[in-house]
């Protein structure tokens, strides 16, 4: 796929790009910043829509969507990990959690419960109650986690998860996202950290708008497993 | 999981997006209430207006109310030459006769001057006039006695006067004490009563009373009543019918000779002119009401601006772009309409502070404050919509990674 930004001159950020992730997978896309990496993860989290050349998401081609079934898709399959957590200060941490769920059509309780369970998973139970900000930097990036996965979403996107933590902490999100692949969904890290890509099982590398290295995936996952992620 | 079709996106339930809907209000709650303010007080201008209105109008009616709609007034006209018509003196017995009529009493006027003292020149009438009076005036014409007493069968006929509420302002009296005498016709007159303001005949207020004997007997006066006070049985029907019989049975012999009023008519009219709000603070209310607008509008924008990321957020949580615009949408209504509110507690509270001080039953009309709440509704939808058509328009990786 292709990704060009209007402008004089027009920028090309994704150069003929194509990427298979299969379900189960936990993937790190690692780059410069300028390499395209960001912009493969808008386009796999379909938060944008490629000049040219194909998206799938658990099967479903976006480009045949309306915007209306493309939110509908990121509320239900998708969940998202940012750099800055994206946590409403006013929310106590529950219900931050709990938002992940705003747009999928639970009700309010029922919401509140897997958010609890979310919490649960990522070792924060007890603050469920605290506010984003008597939290330290780790721990609201698993809040951020928690949100991501509280609908068990298939995919999860990691937008420089690890960017904003010292390396101690990083590391015990990083186990933390792990751990979620172990337990069956597909995790997809960008990150300019050659460190956080090397306890990655594959590692795509990206310059200038190109892939420059994939590490093959297991093979026997490729053949066996239905495709569920980006292919161009 | 298997392949799946399309997912559909769910909607979004009225109590989550009355929740996202209050964000903004509850995380800037100065900024909130700041712009709120002018719909505030355009809101409690318009039902204060209406409101005051309205009690002023029905203050007016209860004061009718309890003065009565049946008293009916009788005067001498002019005759064909142009000259003061005089009612028979059998007037007042013929009139008590007419069926339907309750009560009688009159008046007739003495062309004497009264002032306060014989030192008072001449010339400072101050619009006083002398009238000889029944018995039972007070009652008939809608008035009492505010000090001492109303003349009686034994003072009618001495020099005795009882002043009008005009009256007695008008000479400097405010009390009655035994021995105090007004100079009536260039004698002393003792008086011994100050009535109540008479709303039904204001013509009693401005007059010295005294008795018909004694004003034949010391001031020339010669017996003739110039104005009749007839209480009617107190119904619409009955108070029109006499009405009608009124001047034939007042004066048999030339009855286009007498003039007859219902002086509850003037006070109706006036209460329907003071039911009719101020066009003026209705305009400045519906200034205010549009600068609030522009208010809110401007404050959507910033709103919008300032939280991009949050709307970023949200679309990469799954809302489509018509639930960010219903989120930013409902925001605005809600802002408006807690100015509304607002503006609706403060009108009324303005409308029974103002109404109670005045002694006025308080009416605020269910069409001001659901006027003011609509109007409220109305400019949050106008002012809400370009600053929530712009956020939902917002790509969700511009408002995401936008710093």
């Amino acid at each position: 796929m292709t990704k060009e930004y209007q402008g004089s001159p027009p920028v090309r950020a994704l150069d003929e790009v194509s990427v298979a992730v299969t379900a189960g997978e936990l993937v790190a896309v690692i780059g410069p910043s300028g390499s395209g990496k960001s912009t493969l993860l808008h386009l796999m989290g379909t938060l944008d829509r490629p000049s040219g050349g194909t998206v799938r998401v658990t099967g479903l081609d976006v480009a045949q969507m309306s915007d209306r079934q493309v939110s509908a898709l990121r509320a239900d399959r998708i969940g998202f990990v940012f750099q800055q957590f994206f946590l409403a200060e006013h929310q106590t941490v529950l219900a931050n959690v709990a938002d992940g769920l705003l747009y999928a059509g639970a009700a309010r309780a029922g919401r509140r419960r897997l958010a609890a369970a979310a919490l649960d998973r990522v070792g924060l139970a007890h603050k469920a109650a605290a506010r984003p900000t008597q939290l330290s930097g780790g721990e609201r990036q698993r809040v951020a986690i928690a949100r991501a996965i509280v609908g068990s979403p298939p995919v999860v996107l990691a937008d420089e998860p690890t960017g904003n933590l010292d390396s101690a902490t990083g590391a015990s999100i990083l186990e933390l996202l792990e751990e979620l692949n172990q337990q069956g969904t597909t995790i997809i890290v960008i990150t300019h950290d050659h460190a956080v890509a090397a306890r990655m099982r594959r590692r795509i590398e990206m310059l200038d708008g190109r892939i420059i290295a994939d590490t093959a995936p297991a093979t026997s996952a490729y053949a066996a497993g239905p495709a569920r992620k980006g292919r161009s | 999981m298997t392949v799946t079709s399309a997912p559909a996106p769910a909607r979004l339930r009225p109590a989550d997006l009355a929740g996202l809907a209050s964000v903004g209000l509850r995380t800037r709650k100065l900024r909130a209430a700041l712009s709120a303010l002018g719909i505030a007080i355009g809101v409690a201008a318009i039902v204060a207006v209406l409101g005051l209105a309205s009690s002023s109008q029905a203050g007016l009616l209860a004061e009718i109310a309890r003065l009565g709609t049946n008293l009916l007034t009788v005067t001498n006209g002019t005759n064909l030459t142009g000259q003061p018509a005089e009612l028979p003196d059998a007037a007042p017995g013929m009139v008590g006769q007419l069926p339907g009529v309750t009560a009688v009493q009159y008046t007739g006027t003495v062309a004497t001057p009264v002032y306060r003292s014989p030192l008072i020149p001449p010339i400072n009438t101050d619009g006083l006039s002398v009238q000889a009076a029944s018995l039972g005036l007070p009652a008939v014409a809608g008035t009492s006695v505010a000090q001492g007493s109303y003349l009686n069968l034994a003072t009618a006929g001495e020099p005795v006067a009882v002043l009008g509420h005009e009256a007695a302002q008008l000479m400097g009296i405010d009390r009655i004490w035994p021995g105090m005498r007004i100079w009536v016709g260039g004698q002393w007159f003792y008086v011994v009563g100050i009535l109540n303001p008479a709303a039904l005949a204001p013509q009693i207020d401005t007059s010295v009373l005294v008795g018909f004997p004694a004003a034949e007997r010391y001031l020339g006066f010669d017996g003739h009543p110039s104005e009749l006070y007839v209480r009617a049985v107190n119904t619409q029907a009955a108070t029109t019918r006499v009405d009608n019989l009124l001047a034939a049975q007042a004066n048999p012999e030339f009855p286009d000779e007498v003039s007859v009023s219902q002086p509850s008519q003037a006070l109706t009219a006036q209460a329907d002119a003071a039911g009719a709000f101020d066009t003026l603070f209705l305009g400045l209310g519906a200034v205010a009401l549009l600068v609030g607008a522009v208010g809110v509008a401007n404050i959507m924008i910033i709103s919008v601006l300032e939280r991009r990321q949050e709307i970023g957020l949200r679309r990469a949580l799954g809302a489509t772009r018509g639930q960010i615009r219903a989120q930013f949408l409902a925001e605005a209504i809600l802002l408006a309409l807690a100015g509304g509110a607002a503006g609706d507690v403060a009108g009324a509270a303005a409308t029974v502070s103002y109404a109670h001080a005045k002694g006025w039953a308080i009416v605020i009309p269910p069409e001001a404050w659901a006027g003011g709440l609509g109007a409220a509704l109305l400019i949050g939808a106008v002012a809400g919509l370009l600053p929530a058509i712009r956020a939902a328009r917002l790509s969700p990786t511009e408002a995401l990674w936008s710093l």
